[in-house]
C-alpha cells in the first residue's frame, strides 16, 4: 500500500486521498471503479465532486469519509489515518468528526424534528433535552424552527432536507459529505436548500464535499473535480468548457 | 439512543401492536393451557384432598387411586386400628351408584360413606348445612357440582329427595368439596347408611383411613400398616400424587395441553418473528444511516434488544392479565372452581417469551446488522 503512497499530506489539508483504488466483485469478475485516485479536499471550502452516472462518485466520497474500505490507498482526515483505526474507532472517528447528508434524507419518521436533528448529539451521549436545545437553534438558521415539534412526514421535501442538514451540522463535524443532496428536489428547493448548505456548513475549519448532478447548482462550488471512469479529469474552480 | 429505539417502535403502530399481541397472544395460550392443565390434573387427587383429617390411606394392594380400588374384608380395620402408631382409624367407602333425578334422567354418581360417629371423610367445610345433618335417617350431602348439574339455577337442593339405586336418600346439606377430573358427582353418607345404598358385595370397605399419633410421622406409620398388615398403606403426599400420576399416565391430556402450549409458542415465533423481521427491514435505511453517522453495531445491538425487551414485557404482562382475568371470570363455574396459577407457570411463560424474542431478534437483527454503512448513499 505505501508503494502506491505517493506524494506528501499537506498539514493543512482536510482529506488527504492517496493512490485510492476499488474494486467490486461481480459475479465471477472484478471491476476496478476507482484507479489510484490521489487528491486533497481543503476546509473552508464547498468542494463539488461532478461526473457521469457510474463514474465513482459515490464510491470516492464513501471511501474519503470512512464508510467504505478502500481496495488500495490510504486516506488521511484531518491527519488520522482512518482505515488504520479499528471498526469501533472508526465509528467514533466518523461520529465526532463527521455530518452526512443523504439522498433519501433517512430521517426517523417516528420522532420529531428537533429530535432528528439531534441524532449525533444523542448518539454521542448528550442529554436529550439539551440535545433538542442545541438541534433547535439550528433549524432556526436554516428557517425551520416552527417546525421543530413536527414529524418529518408533516414537512415538504426541502425542509425535510434542510433537517437533514441540521442534522449533517449539530455536532459541529470538520468534515461534512453530501451524497445529491438536491436530486430529490424540485429546482427551486433544490436552489434553496443549496444556498442554505453553503450558509451554514462553509466554514474556516471545516471541509465540505457534495456529489451532484445538478449542473444549475455547478456555480456555487469553490473548487469542482470531476471524475470519469474512476479517474479525476478535472480539478478547478469552473467546469471544464464542453459541459 | 434506546428512546430513539423505543419510539421507532411505538412510532410505528401497526407492526408494534402487531408484535404485542403475538407476545401476548403466546403468553396467553401457554400460560393459561398449563394453568388448566395443572389443575385438571391436580383433580386426580380431589379425592384426597376433601378428606382433609386422613394422614395415612389405607388400602388394598392394588387399589391405585381413590377412584381405583378394590374393597377390602371388614377386618382390615381392625388389624390396622392394632398397629402401633395409630391414632385412630376409621373405614371409608367410595362406590359408583345411579341416582334417577326428579326429571326422571338416570345419572352416574360416586357415594362416599364417611366414618358413622365422627364423620370423618366428608371435605372440610360445607357450603350449607352442618356436618351432623348426616346423623339424621336416610340423609345424605351432596357437593356442589351436583347442585348444579341435578338442580336448576336458584332452587334450593336441601330437602330433595333422590332415588338411589332404588333406596330413598334426601339431601340435607352441600359440602364445600374440589370437584373430581370427572366431575362426576358426589354424594356422602355416613358408612352405615353407604352400605345399603351401595348394592352388597361380600367385601366393601374401600380405604381405611388414618390419623398418627404424635412423635410418629405418616411415613413411619405408613411404612409399619404395610408391614403389619399387608396391605397398601400411603401417605396424603404419596397418594395425591400417585391420583395426579394416574392422570397423567391414562389421558391423554399432558399430550393434548402439550400440543397446545408447543403451538402457542411456534405461533409466537411465527407472528413474532415476522412481524420483527419486518419492522427491522422497514426501518433498515434509518439503521444505515445511524451506522454511517456513528453508531457501533453494540449500540444497534442495544436498541433492537429494547425494542424486543418493550413489546415482551408488555405483550407478556397482557398475556397474564389474560390469564389472570379468564380464571377470574370463569370462577363462578363449578369446573373452575379452585383453580388457581402456580408461581412456576408465569415463569415457565416468561422463559417462553425470552426464547421466542431472543430466537426471532437473532434472526431479524442480522439483516440489521449485516447493513453496509455505505449503503445509505445508494
Ligand atoms: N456495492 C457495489 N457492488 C458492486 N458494484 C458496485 C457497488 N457500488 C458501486 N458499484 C459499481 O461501481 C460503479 C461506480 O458506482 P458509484 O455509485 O460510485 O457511481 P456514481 O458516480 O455515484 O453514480 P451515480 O451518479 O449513478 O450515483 C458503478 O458501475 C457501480 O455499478
Ligand atoms: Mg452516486
Amino acid at each position: 500500500m505505501d508503494t502506491k503512497a505517493i506524494g506528501g499530506c499537506a498539514p493543512e489539508a482536510a482529506i488527504c486521498a492517496r493512490g485510492i483504488s476499488r474494486d467490486f466483485e461481480a459475479g465471477q469478475t472484478t471491476i476496478r471503479v476507482l484507479h489510484g485516485i490521489d487528491t486533497d479536499i481543503r476546509s473552508g471550502e464547498m468542494t463539488f465532486v461532478v461526473g457521469e452516472s457510474g463514474s465513482g462518485k459515490t464510491t470516492l466520497i464513501s471511501i474519503m469519509c470512512g464508510i467504505l474500505y478502500p481496495t488500495e490507498g490510504e486516506v488521511k482526515v484531518f491527519g488520522t489515518d482512518i482505515y488504520s483505526l479499528t471498526d469501533t474507532e472508526l465509528v467514533n472517528f466518523r461520529l465526532k468528526n463527521i455530518g452526512f447528508i443523504f439522498q433519501q434524507y433517512n430521517l426517523i419518521p417516528s420522532i420529531d424534528v428537533a429530535a432528528n436533528a439531534a441524532v449525533p448529539l444523542i448518539a454521542q451521549g448528550v442529554p436529550i433535552a439539551e440535545a433538542r436545545e442545541r438541534a433547535k437553534v439550528l433549524l432556526d438558521k436554516l428557517n425551520i424552527g416552527n417546525q421543530a415539534n413536527k414529524l418529518p412526514r408533516q414537512l415538504s421535501g426541502g425542509q425535510q432536507q434542510r433537517v437533514a442538514i441540521a442534522r449533517a451540522l449539530v455536532h459541529e463535524p470538520r468534515l461534512v459529505v453530501c451524497d445529491e443532496p438536491t436530486a430529490a428536489l424540485d429546482a427551486r428547493s433544490g436552489r434553496r436548500v443549496m444556498d442554505l448548505l453553503r450558509e451554514v456548513a462553509v466554514a474556516e475549519d471545516r471541509a465540505c464535499i457534495i456529489v451532484t448532478h445538478d449542473n444549475r447548482i455547478f456555480d456555487l462550488a469553490d473548487r469542482i473535480i470531476v471524475l470519469e471512469d474512476g479517474r479525476i479529469t478535472h480539478d478547478g474552480k469552473e467546469m471544464p468548457d464542453g459541459h | 439512543m434506546l428512546w430513539i429505539a423505543i419510539r421507532m417502535l411505538t412510532g410505528d403502530a401497526q407492526k408494534f401492536y402487531g408484535l404485542l399481541f403475538g407476545i401476548g397472544f403466546s403468553t396467553l395460550l401457554i400460560t393459561q393451557q398449563m394453568t388448566i392443565f395443572v389443575n385438571l390434573v391436580e383433580r386426580g387427587a380431589s379425592g384426597v384432598y376433601n378428606a382433609p383429617e386422613a394422614e395415612v390411606w389405607v388400602m388394598d394392594p392394588v387399589s391405585r387411586t381413590t377412584d381405583v380400588s378394590y374393597a377390602m374384608p371388614a377386618t382390615a380395620l381392625d388389624r390396622v386400628r392394632s398397629v402401633e402408631g395409630v391414632e385412630w382409624a376409621v373405614p371409608h367407602l367410595r362406590a359408583q351408584a345411579n341416582v334417577r333425578t326428579k326429571e326422571g334422567d338416570l345419572e352416574g354418581v360416586a357415594v362416599i360413606g364417611v366414618d358413622d360417629a365422627t364423620l370423618i371423610g366428608l371435605p372440610k367445610r360445607m357450603a350449607e348445612g352442618d356436618k351432623s345433618v348426616l346423623f339424621a335417617p336416610d340423609s345424605v350431602v351432596i357437593d356442589d357440582t351436583g347442585t348444579t348439574r341435578f338442580f336448576p339455577a336458584g332452587v334450593s337442593p336441601i330437602g330433595e329427595r333422590l332415588e338411589l339405586n332404588d333406596q330413598r336418600a334426601v339431601i340435607r346439606g352441600i359440602a364445600d368439596s374440589i370437584p373430581s377430573f370427572t366431575s362426576t358427582v358426589v354424594l356422602y353418607t355416613r358408612y352405615s347408611n353407604a352400605l345399603n345404598f351401595v348394592p352388597g358385595t361380600r367385601n366393601r370397605l374401600s380405604f381405611v383411613l388414618v390419623g398418627v399419633s404424635d412423635g410418629q410421622t405418616a411415613e413411619q406409620v405408613a411404612a409399619r400398616i404395610e408391614e403389619k398388615t399387608g396391605l397398601k398403606a400411603e401417605t396424603r403426599a404419596e397418594f395425591s400424587q400417585a391420583g395426579v400420576n394416574f392422570i397423567i399416565e391414562n389421558t391423554g391430556i399432558p399430550t393434548n395441553f402439550g400440543i397446545t402450549v408447543f403451538l402457542g409458542f411456534v405461533v409466537g415465533i411465527a407472528i413474532v418473528g415476522l412481524t420483527f423481521s419486518l419492522f427491522l427491514r422497514d426501518n433498515i435505511k434509518q439503521f444505515g444511516a445511524l451506522k454511517a453517522i456513528g453508531v457501533t453495531n453494540t449500540k444497534i445491538m442495544a436498541m433492537v434488544a429494547a425494542q424486543a425487551g418493550m413489546v415482551g414485557l408488555i405483550g407478556y404482562a397482557l398475556g397474564v392479565m389474560g390469564t389472570v382475568a379468564f380464571i377470574y371470570g370463569f370462577s363462578a363455574n363449578p369446573f373452575f372452581k379452585g383453580f388457581y396459577i402456580p408461581w412456576q407457570i408465569p415463569l415457565i411463560s416468561l422463559a417462553a417469551v425470552v426464547i421466542i424474542l431472543a430466537i426471532t431478534g437473532l434472526i431479524a437483527i442480522r439483516s440489521v446488522l449485516k447493513t453496509e454503512p455505505a449503503s445509505v448513499f445508494r
